[in-house]
């Protein structure tokens, strides 16, 4: 009793949870240990690549598969032992928007909102901003959705019992920029309403629209905190290099030893010094030396995905 | 530099009975090119490119692809273009070596050639330790990079890139790119479409499709500079909400 | 119970908007009756047949009549000589050769012995079996006819009579074997698939992540197959009446019961099958080889279980389909009543009950 209390704020408690599966003859480990806590009326993101083990975690949450070892909790039931009280407080929605193709819009949102024991009229504001969008094409098969489509009728789905906790499994995959930002708004309204949301995404980017990110990968969590919060653990000067010539600069970038790493963002090359001495005016001269022109290096702050990619590289060594 | 054009397209039309999935888009690509192709999804991006494959018939309009006619020369095309999408790249049941060998017989690469293509794909991408593992038991990231090096593995003009990074790290992301920069250089034409927006900075020049119809063309640096923009994604953005049609 | 029903409900909308599959399940027994009973029937008519009658007298003329009258005969040349009789086969028109020998009526009538010879196309020798002995029997008719007329004592008759189906009609083997096929593919493959469909689709992980019984959902799933099922099971019998003349001489209500009971038997079977593949693909493959190919080989309506060897006739107590084949035959054709049946319908129940078991045993309530 006294965990419960001291745990009261989190809607969802994971610890040190170890999953493992066959593929063939090998033994994989999707999870290696995994550990956070999501506060209630969080949106909480667990950002990762594919194969960063994001849907196992999910389906330990959802009840769907068992861990090999670890404790995890929604709203202070046990995943393994209540899950029939875990799968009634549940919002889901898996990757690969899982709806019926051969049902329409309406018949679909229907079906699921009566396997919840509910019905439409009853939740209709929570979903309405979202349902509305889509109510124009009520008749029509999810099938015939488009991906942007598809993905609101599936959170429309995954809403319509008043879930008090929510989790999306890549929303946002596969589908385009315009979409996902829309989405992205419709998800900090959702919060607004007291429901936490805990939802994975491949995109880098999308990190800055979470209350909170555990960056994941092969398994294992990398950093959990606020995005900015991550991003100020970046200790090293960062430079965006930019030239005319931007495929021989980077080979000229990667061969110089005293780059620790450069990758490419956008327009610019971010690139590290291995010594902090070696500032933008040594970027400069190396260059110019090597016959680069339209040079232009700035010292950058660095951004989720620099994080995630030198908390990649520190993890491997 | 000889700007000889590989793909030219002109008033390139595609309807399902009154709906109008592509409507008349002409561009030119050049030989080496990194194009990339963005569009929200249901723009006419995947008609569009279908058509360009030899895949699908144009209703009307021109194409030329590689020099060969997209109407009359459709099989000829094939021959000289490579493809690769984010769903089907290799067969997973197969090895990494099977899987060059198998492209390499189906675009007609005598045995001396696949034997050198296998042994230099599996040195340039580090794979000497797992030449003989089943593609599924790969990491997702060095199966794109693989797959991306058999779409070229018989030195096409052009490579049709759809998606092709889709959920892939980040670092493994940039070396996929390093790889296309690579293909661009050796006079191969990139043609790529992507939802990664930082990832259309890279191509050399950038279109973007709205309702079927190619609504901006240009440079990264020109398509920002047109739109007062600072990023691509806003250009992106910016474009993509004009977009009338119901999806 | 609301869930469940709006369930069931989902469910037959998949089945309505997938328009080719409904069409192909309910069209399915139509076509297997047509094709067994009128195709593949052992029946052979309207045989041609050449005829050398040396005799050419009253008697021998009786006798071709009598042959051509019927159904399985046509008499369509005429030969006059023996070295004509090979290559009329050898034209390939002619099934049989009729040759009566000279002093045919003479012989019969002085009570001599009368040779009658018969010669069949070999080459198909079910054909030619099946010939010889309608012929025979006719002959043996022909005889019986005579020594009626001439009542000469002491002769013995040979009376060959077919119980159940004295017109030795196809259909009426096939249309029980027929039923017991088309319900093990429409219960036992669709169900299994249709479950296979909702984890291939992803859609099983939102459904058991609801409050729905796991169980409950499977049920619901099987339920529109089983109604689908009972529409076949009487497209079949209305088909059997009225288009192939077979009779249902037995109880109606009993046979619609066992129909029912069979329907459950292959149900639990497509949960069985369902409960351990993720791919419709398998699936299917595990009901075409696991349950069609057992239910025609080993139900006895295609290949009697009596010459099959030992090992295999204790194989085919397994086959549900052979427990089925054996009810309805006795039902809808001998016209027997329960009392003769219920071995069987236990047999078959128990069986139920235990694919049921094993399903519900491993029927999962994660996804693995």
């Amino acid at each position: 009793m006294a965990k419960y209390n001291s745990n009261n704020m989190s809607a969802v408690i994971v610890e040190n949870i170890i999953k493992k599966y066959r593929v063939e003859k090998t033994e994989v480990t999707a999870l290696k240990g995994v550990s956070f806590e999501v506060a209630k009326g969080e949106l909480f993101g667990i950002v990762g690549p594919d194969g960063a083990g994001k849907t196992s975690l999910f389906r330990v949450l959802t009840t769907l598969l068992l861990a090999e070892s670890g404790n995890a909790t929604i709203e202070g039931h046990d995943v393994v032992k209540d899950y029939k009280i875990i799968r009634k407080k549940l919002g889901y929605m898996p990757g690969r928007f899982s709806l019926y193709q051969d049902l329409t819009v309406e018949e679909n949102l229907t079906f699921f909102a009566t396997i919840f024991n509910t019905s439409i009229e009853e939740n209709y504001d929570l979903i309405k901003d979202i349902y509305q969008q889509i109510e124009p094409f009520k008749d029509r098969r999810a099938g015939k959705l488009s991906g942007g489509m598809k993905q609101k009728l599936a959170l429309c789905c995954a809403l319509i019992h008043k879930p008090s906790v929510l989790l999306l499994d890549e929303p946002t995959t596969g589908v385009d920029a315009v979409s996902r930002k829309e989405f992205w708004d419709m998800l900090q309204r959702l919060k607004l309403q007291g429901i936490t949301i805990l939802v994975s995404t491949p995109y880098m980017d999308e990190a800055s629209m979470c209350d909170r990110v555990a960056l994941l990968q092969e398994g294992k969590i990398l950093a959990i905190d606020k995005p900015a919060q991550i991003n100020q653990q970046f200790q090293d000067p960062l430079w965006a290099v930019q030239a005319s010539n931007m495929y021989a600069l980077l080979k000229v970038m990667k061969q110089w030893e005293a780059v620790a790493s450069c990758y490419s963002f956008g327009e610019y090359y971010h690139v590290v010094m291995k010594s902090e001495n070696a500032g933008a005016s040594a970027i400069n001269e190396y260059l110019v030396e090597r016959q680069f022109q339209e040079i232009e290096v700035k010292k950058i702050d660095a951004n989720i995905e620099d994080s995630f990619m030198a908390l990649m590289n520190t993890a491997h060594e | 530099m000889n700007k000889e054009n590989v793909i030219v397209v002109n008033g390139l039309t595609k309807s399902f009975g009154d709906f109008v999935a592509v409507d008349h888009i002409s561009f030119e690509v050049s030989k080496g090119e990194i194009f990339g192709f963005l569009g929200a999804n249901g723009a006419g991006k995947t008609t569009a490119m279908r058509m360009l494959c030899g895949l699908s018939t144009p209703t009307s309009g021109k194409a030329m692809v590689a020099g060969f006619d997209v109407f009359r020369e459709a099989e000829k095309i094939k021959q000289n273009i490579g493809y690769m999408s984010q769903k089907f790249s290799l067969y997973e049941d197969l090895t990494i070596k099977e899987n060059i060998q198998f492209y390499g017989g189906i675009y007609g690469l005598t045995k001396k050639q696949i034997q050198e293509k296998t042994d230099y794909l599996v040195a340039h991408l580090h794979l000497q330790n797992h030449q003989n593992s089943l593609v599924k038991s790969l990491p997702l990231g060095w199966k794109q990079k693989l797959a991306f090096s058999v779409a070229i593995v018989h030195d096409p003009a052009i490579v049709f890139l759809d998606e092709p990074t889709g959920g892939v790290d980040p670092v493994t992301r940039r070396e996929f790119w390093e790889l296309i920069y690579d293909a661009s250089e050796r006079g191969i034409t990139v043609f790529v479409t992507t939802h990664y927006m930082d990832e259309a900075e890279y191509c050399h020049r950038v279109s973007i499709m709205v309702d079927g119809r190619i609504e901006a063309l240009d440079t990264p640096k020109g398509l920002k500079k047109t739109y007062d923009s600072v990023s691509m994604d806003e250009v992106f953005l910016k474009l993509a909400r004009k977009a009338v049609r119901g999806e | 119970m609301k869930q469940f029903f709006a369930f069931i409900k989902k469910e037959f909308f998949h089945i309505w908007r997938d328009k080719r599959t409904l069409f192909i399940l309910l069209g399915m027994p139509i076509t297997q009756i047509i094709i067994f009973g009128f195709a593949l029937t052992n029946e052979v008519k309207n045989s041609k047949m050449a005829i050398l009658d040396l005799s050419k007298d009253a008697s021998s003329k009786q006798l071709i009549q009598k042959m051509s009258i019927g159904k399985y005969f046509d008499a369509t040349s005429v030969l006059y000589n023996y070295q004509e009789v090979e290559p009329i086969f050898k034209k390939g028109k002619i099934k049989m050769v009729l040759i009566i020998p000279q002093q045919f009526a003479n012989d019969l009538q002085h009570g001599n012995q009368a040779h009658i010879q018969l010669i069949c196309d070999g080459s198909d020798p079910n054909v030619a079996n099946t010939l010889s002995t309608y012929a025979t029997a006719i002959i043996k008719d022909f005889q019986s006819q005579l020594v009626k007329e001439q009542k000469l004592p002491y002769r013995i008759e040979t009376d060959i009579r077919m119980l159940y189906n004295p017109e030795l009609k196809g259909a009426y083997s096939f249309v029980p074997g027929v039923m017991a096929l088309i319900l093990m593919l429409t219960c036992a493959m669709m169900t299994s698939i249709a479950i296979v469909k909702e984890k291939e689709m992803g859609t099983m992980e939102i459904i058991l992540v609801s409050p729905l019984k796991p169980f409950g959902v499977v049920i619901a799933k099987a339920i529109p197959y089983m109604l689908l099922s009972m529409v076949n099971v009487i497209t079949i019998l209305l088909l059997s009446v009225y288009v192939l003349d077979v009779p249902i001489r037995g109880n109606l209500i009993l046979l619609l019961s066992e129909g029912l009971l069979f329907t459950i038997t292959s149900l639990a079977l497509g949960l069985l099958i369902s409960s351990i593949t993720d791919s419709q693909q398998v699936a299917m493959l595990i009901s075409l080889m696991g349950l069609f190919l057992p239910t025609t080989v080993f139900s006895g309506y295609m290949f009697p279980i009596e010459n099959m060897p030992i090992p295999l006739q204790v194989m085919s107590n397994m086959v549900p389909a052979k427990w089925f084949y054996f009810i309805v035959k006795t039902i809808m054709i001998k016209g027997l009543g329960f009392q003769y049946v219920w071995k069987e319908t236990c047999i078959l129940i128990g069986m139920t009950v235990v694919l049921f078991g094993l399903s519900i045993k491993n029927f999962k309530t994660r996804l693995s």
